[in-house]
């Protein structure tokens, strides 16, 4: 075994570790539910019959670990169990949710990746000028101002004054493609600005970093023009860093969406997992939570894999 | 990293104050005026904090100076009496979490071992869980009550505090001092708060700034989603959430409370860059 697919499958074990922890957390949650769910469904005057009878039917006679199997053995196959909210299919449920929300999530990464990489080339071009100071300031505010600021501001400057963009992005399986492309322009725009400066930053940094090597400075003997050195030279073995933080930070839109689909009402699947938590529909709010820690666990992993392919390094160990 | 001297640190920083960039006193200036606001909040405002003296939705006037809520109650006055509530909410919560993650981390860094290896394995498995999501399947389990939502959180955050107090406590952990401290017969008590820690303040003191930012925008967060601290409590997360319709009117009211939180985290920001500059010795490339 060459030690790169060493590593790897050991990064894709320890993934998969993590996910089966993860699930047992969630599983174990509900678990700390204070009072006993058959009781609470059949209310307090349920004869003790009744109470067993549904027990029983509800599988809750069934030792803790046995139920525990059984629950990620039906998750695994897709299925989800019923909302306590309002008894539908929850797989049913979040179906159409989750493609909104990747459909939202996708297209902020398609504003911001090329718009990151840009910025931060023009950067560490123009380092310690105007531009790399500004662009310096506006990552410090990006990283600490709240989602819904950034949210209301674009709402207030693009939908109200000039009219040009809805502040609501209510679509629903008839919606055309154009239409759905109108409704999440603000949603996609908000989580662009937020994850952008982090992105330009890093690939500035990554940049820079490079810069002192002995390559650089032949390049730069050569005679060759500056954006040139960076682009050619430079840019290519900062890809690994590079491509780390764009995706830890398609990581950090997966949580983003949250609060951006709560401000612009889009009927994602961070929504619903905000509704069902004021609910306290604990299935909903469990499944909700498994695609998204399962989605930001294997994102993290792409990231850990993209680095080390990207490090030639690893394949001729001495 | 560089190891300051916690004492002779403090002292000097006074006189490092004066001397600061431009961005730094403004940020101290803002905390400044943030926490006179929280603490003298009963006599700045002119209306009870949950006392409803309109009509709602009234506007801008000189009796409301910043209008009235969706219940008629003065938006000023929840204004002031919001940096009590959030600010105080996130301090604590902020403190119990260093208190949890630091201490687990000078345990990990003093005994090494077993206790470094489970609890470390058991850190990276929290922190591979998005926070907010997490803290959602945890409230929506416990309920949404403050007490819940400061231990839910500070649990949350103990975990980089912990990476980051492990990671710097074994390099003060292997200087020639502790060992000379080990020697002596002292106990691990002893040397992880009279060896170790006054070695990595300058760290976790920044670390603090850093952290109590992300604290009080994730309970912002989860209040504008209506599920962190909850009415009749004025805090500016819900605040924006209740007012948030105004703004399709063209009423700039919601980003009072939303640019509240802003301002504040970008005045720590501000604050904290300037101290790890300074505490670090580093220079800029």
């Amino acid at each position: 075994m060459t030690p790169i697919s060493k590593i790897i499958s050991q990064r894709v074990a320890l993934g998969a570790l993590t996910l089966w922890i993860v699930s047992l957390i969630v599983f174990a949650g509900v678990q700390f539910l204070p009072g006993d769910v058959a009781t609470e469904l059949l209310g307090q005057s349920a004869t003790p019959e009744a109470v067993a009878a549904l027990r029983k039917s509800m599988g809750l006679d069934i030792p803790l670990y046995l139920r525990y199997f059984d629950w990620l053995g039906s998750i695994l196959r897709g299925n989800f169990g019923t909302a306590l909210a309002n008894g539908r299919d929850i797989a049913e449920l979040i179906k159409p949710r989750l493609f909104n929300t990747l459909f939202l999530a996708v297209s902020a990464a398609v504003i911001s990746v090329p718009l990151a990489l840009l910025g931060g080339i023009v950067a560490a071009l123009y380092r310690n000028t105007f531009i790399d100071r500004a662009i310096n300031v506006v990552t410090l505010a990006s990283i600490s101002v709240p989602e819904f600021f950034v949210a209301y501001i674009l709402i207030l400057v693009l939908a109200v004054h000039a009219g040009i963009l809805p502040s609501l992005s209510d679509v629903d399986s008839e919606t055309s493609v154009l239409g759905r492309l109108t409704a999440i322009a603000l949603p996609s725009l908000t989580l662009a600005v937020v994850v952008l400066a982090h992105m330009m930053r890093m690939t500035r940094t990554s940049i820079i970093n490079l810069l002192g090597n002995q390559y650089i400075e032949t390049a730069r003997l050569k005679g060759l023009p500056e954006w040139r050195v960076l682009v050619r030279h430079a840019l290519p073995n900062a890809l690994a860093p590079i491509a780390t933080v764009i995706v830890l930070n398609l990581a950090y839109l997966i949580t983003g969406v949250v609060v951006v689909e709560v401000v612009f009402v889009y009927p994602g699947l961070g929504q619903l997992i905000v509704d069902s938590v004021q609910k306290r529909d604990v299935p909903v709010v469990q499944a909700c939570s498994l695609i998204f820690a399962a989605t930001y666990v294997l994102l993290n992993l792409t990231a850990d894999i993209l680095s080390i392919i990207a490090n030639p390094r690893l394949m001729h160990p001495k | 990293m560089t190891i300051v001297h916690g004492p002779r640190m403090l002292k000097s920083g006074a006189s490092k104050l004066a001397s600061a960039p431009l961005s730094a006193k403004f940020g101290i200036s803002i905390i400044i005026i943030y926490m006179l606001a929280a603490l003298l909040a009963p006599h700045l405002a002119p209306y009870g904090e949950a006392e409803i003296v309109a009509k709602p939705f009234e506007p801008w006037s000189a009796q409301f100076w910043l209008g009235t809520d969706s219940l008629g109650r003065d938006m000023f006055t929840r204004l002031v009496f919001g940096a009590r509530n959030t600010l105080g909410i996130a301090l604590m919560t902020t403190t119990l979490a260093f208190s949890i993650g630091a201490s687990a981390g000078l345990a990990a860094a003093t005994f090494g071992g077993w206790t470094d290896q489970i609890l470390s394995r058991l850190i990276d498995v929290l922190m591979s869980i998005p926070q907010l999501i997490f803290a959602l399947l945890l409230l929506s389990i416990f309920g949404t009550s403050i007490p819940t939502l400061i231990i839910v959180i500070a649990v949350l955050n103990s975990t980089p505090v912990f990476r980051l107090t492990r990671a710097v406590a074994i390099d003060a952990a292997v200087s020639d001092y502790v060992e000379a401290a080990r020697l002596r017969g002292e106990g691990p008590i002893w040397i992880m708060t009279r060896e170790i820690l006054p070695n990595i303040t300058a760290t976790l003191v920044a670390e603090f700034g850093l952290r109590f930012c992300f604290v009080f925008l994730l309970i912002s967060g989860l209040s504008f989603l209506g599920l962190g601290i909850q009415p009749p409590t004025a805090d500016w997360g819900s605040m924006v959430r209740d007012s948030a319709t105004l703004i399709t009117y063209g009423d700039i009211t919601p980003l009072l409370p939303a640019g509240a939180i802003a301002l504040l985290s970008v005045a720590i920001n501000l604050v904290v860059d300037w101290f790890l500059h300074w505490a670090s010795g580093l220079k800029e490339d």
